[in-house]
């Protein structure tokens, strides 16, 4: 690969709550290559959108980016920029397409008007040459009557025509990298398909990358040419999407694909992970994964896994990597043992 | 429920317009402050009389209305019509003028303290803290008296300069909660300045409740200013103002009725049209309010 265009090297966001640091994302490493869209998946809480907001450097206090994390950006160190270098690189260069249509549009102004400001900020247009941009984005993403929806407030917009609204805001300047974090959660389902399908093609028109924020696979399966899976604040494991859907590693990853629903599959109830991610205050010492994993053993208690390549740029943070006859043996993992005893 | 900018929000600007002009009571309350904004505009062509002037205090002291004096004369043997009139100018003056100072100031510092908080926000809200556990009517009363009386600019200052707290308090908790709604977040994804930030999305969200405290704002005033008339440390004699023409007959209420009737009318009237005007703003900008009577729970427990 040559230069990616985005690198992350070991981030480090932590959050200094009352009740302790909370390491949200805690050294994690991937790259994100030109034109290419890379997905990241993981449960709720496992520090995908704190990723995401690093990246931009939003994160507020009580949240801070720590010293050492390398974000590395068109070259540029992303670490290094004042704020005033990260404004003109947010929206311009990197954008970001946010999960709830709803709010992430301002109420009292219209859909032209919002649009518009981006290309104001950044492009010193006029309000008219702006207004002018707001409706040939508009068309972009295929909303009828564009000139008129322009002059329509979001409340007046369903569900999908807002993420279409929010999804020409971000492309106004035609950035090198969408960031979409979840873009179709809020969604009808219906709506859904059409969304990633009008976000991929853009995107492969003007020869954008995305990193595709997602807890869903299917979307993950459809759309993404890498895959990244965080857990716990960490990355692990990466892999080319069909070589993480045929040869998936992690025992987490294994988890998430089981919970998959698919055609022709078994008709039996849909595998779950038992237990939860633990509260990022308190990671446990050896593996993260631990308590839910059904092949854990000594060393996953007292020796953290370090990231193992596995072959063909498929890595996995899994002592499994050196000792794969374990995988023979599975048990049910400690989180459901405890669930029984409890109930 | 607060009438919090979201919920204004959820309608869109010109809806909230329209519910509010659907409203009787924003009807009422523009008839009737029209009616007496343009009294006192036009108080020099409606006026019979100099308000100032002591017409014949030998024959014309403490006359009850009659037609050649519509609202009667005070103790001084002034025209009590004239000094209604040159008096709502006072009122609506002080009023308008003060909440407008008081409004401007509290937005601008609640918003600041919401906007960037920590230390700022710690300093200045402490500051309101402190200023809003002392009662404003005793303040005004402490002031007015080492003044002696007041002109009409100092008047509107001190009504300015204690009534801008509750307003920077109501700015600051709109603002704390904007600052974490994701069109905020999102506007500084795109790369807007804080400055951006906070003149383009944040001030605008905040108008809604901020316009609804504007409205009792004056109405409060007016009473204030009254008040301290009435006390006879308001407005320097022989101006006219509402209060001052209350004070005038104060000692012989029994017998001198039209000097407290006509004036206390004149202030419950349009006292009452600005909070219903502010009440009606408060609902329009709350799509979850209905106006009383049509509300269908309360119906169906009827």
């Amino acid at each position: 690969m040559t230069t990616p265009l985005l690198e992350l090297e070991n981030l480090h966001t932590y959050f200094y709550t009352d009740t302790g640091v909370a390491r949200a994302v805690d050294g994690v490493s991937f790259a994100v290559g030109v034109g290419e869209t890379v997905g990241v998946v993981g449960e709720s809480g496992c520090g995908k959108s704190v990723t995401a907001l690093s990246i931009l450097r939003l994160v507020r206090p009580p949240g801070r980016i720590e010293a050492g994390s390398v974000m590395r950006f068109e070259g540029k160190d992303l670490m290094a920029l004042d704020e005033e270098a990260m404004q003109h690189i947010r929206g311009n260069r990197i954008a970001m397409v946010f999960q709830e249509p709803m709010t992430a549009l301002n109420p009292v102004f219209t859909i032209g008007d919002q649009i518009g400001e981006v290309a104001r900020v950044h492009a010193g247009m006029n309000k008219r040459q702006a207004l002018a941009k707001a409706v040939e984005m508009l068309k972009l993403v295929g909303i009828p009557a564009p000139e008129q929806r322009a002059g329509e407030y979001p409340h007046q917009l369903s569900g999908g025509m807002r993420q279409r609204v929010v999804i020409a805001m971000a492309l106004v300047m035609n950035p090198a990298l969408v960031i979409a974090d979840e873009p179709t959660t809020a969604l009808d389902v219906t709506i859904q398909a059409q969304i990633l399908e009008l976000l991929a093609d853009l995107t492969r028109r003007l020869g954008t990358s995305v990193l595709l924020i997602t807890h869903d696979l299917g979307v993950v399966a459809e759309n993404c040419t890498r895959v990244i899976v965080m857990y716990a604040g960490e990355v692990v494991e990466e892999a080319a999407t069909s070589d993480l859907f045929a040869r998936a590693h992690h025992p987490y990853t294994e988890g998430l694909l089981g919970a998959m629903p698919r055609v022709g599959g078994e008709k039996d109830r849909l595998a779950t992970i038992p237990g939860t991610v633990p509260p990022p205050t308190n990671w446990p010492k050896g593996c993260r994964f631990r308590d839910r994993c059904p092949y854990s053993w000594e060393r996953c208690e007292s020796e953290h896994p370090p990231l193992y390549q596995i072959g063909g740029g498929h890595t996995s943070r899994c002592h499994l990597a050196e000792e794969p006859e374990r995988r023979q043996h599975p048990h049910p993992p400690l989180a459901a043992q405890r669930g029984a005893t409890a109930a | 429920m607060n009438p919090s900018a979201a919920l204004a929000s959820i309608l869109g600007p010109r809806r909230t317009l329209s519910r509010l002009l659907h409203d009787s009571r924003t009807r009422i309350a523009l008839v009737v402050l029209l009616i007496v904004a343009l009294s006192a505009v036009f108080a020099p062509l409606l006026a019979p009389y100099d308000p100032t002037v002591q017409l014949d205090i030998v024959r014309l002291p403490s006359q009850p209305p009659s037609f050649a004096h519509p609202l009667g004369t005070d103790p001084y043997s002034r025209d009590v019509l004239s000094r209604l009139l040159y008096g709502g100018r006072i009122s609506l003056a002080v009023g308008l003028g003060a909440v407008l100072l008081a409004m401007s100031f509290g937005i601008a510092i609640g918003a600041v303290a919401g906007f960037i908080g920590g230390a700022v926000d710690a300093v200045l809200m402490r500051f309101v803290d402190a200023a809003l556990s002392i009662p404003r009517l005793l303040v005004l009363i402490l002031v007015a008296s080492l003044w002696g009386s007041l002109g009409l600019v100092p008047l509107t200052l001190l009504m300015a300069g204690t009534g801008w707290f509750a307003v920077s308090r109501l700015v600051r908790a709109e603002t704390l909660a904007l600052r974490e709604r994701e069109f905020i977040v999102a506007a500084r994804a795109l790369g807007a300045s804080p400055m951006r930030i906070l003149v383009r999305h944040v001030l605008p969200n905040v108008a809604a409740p901020a316009l609804v405290a504007a409205a009792l704002g004056i109405a409060n005033v007016i009473l204030l200013e009254a008040g301290l008339s009435y006390l006879g440390i308001g407005v320097r004699p022989p101006t006219a103002s509402w209060g001052a023409i209350i004070q005038d007959g104060a000692e012989r209420v029994s017998d001198l009725w039209w000097l407290t009737l006509f004036p206390g009318l004149a202030i419950l009237v349009t006292v009452f049209a600005c909070n219903a005007l502010g009440d009606a703003l408060r609902d329009a900008f709350d799509p979850r309010q209905l106006p009383r009577g049509n509300d269908p729970t309360f119906a169906a427990e009827a």
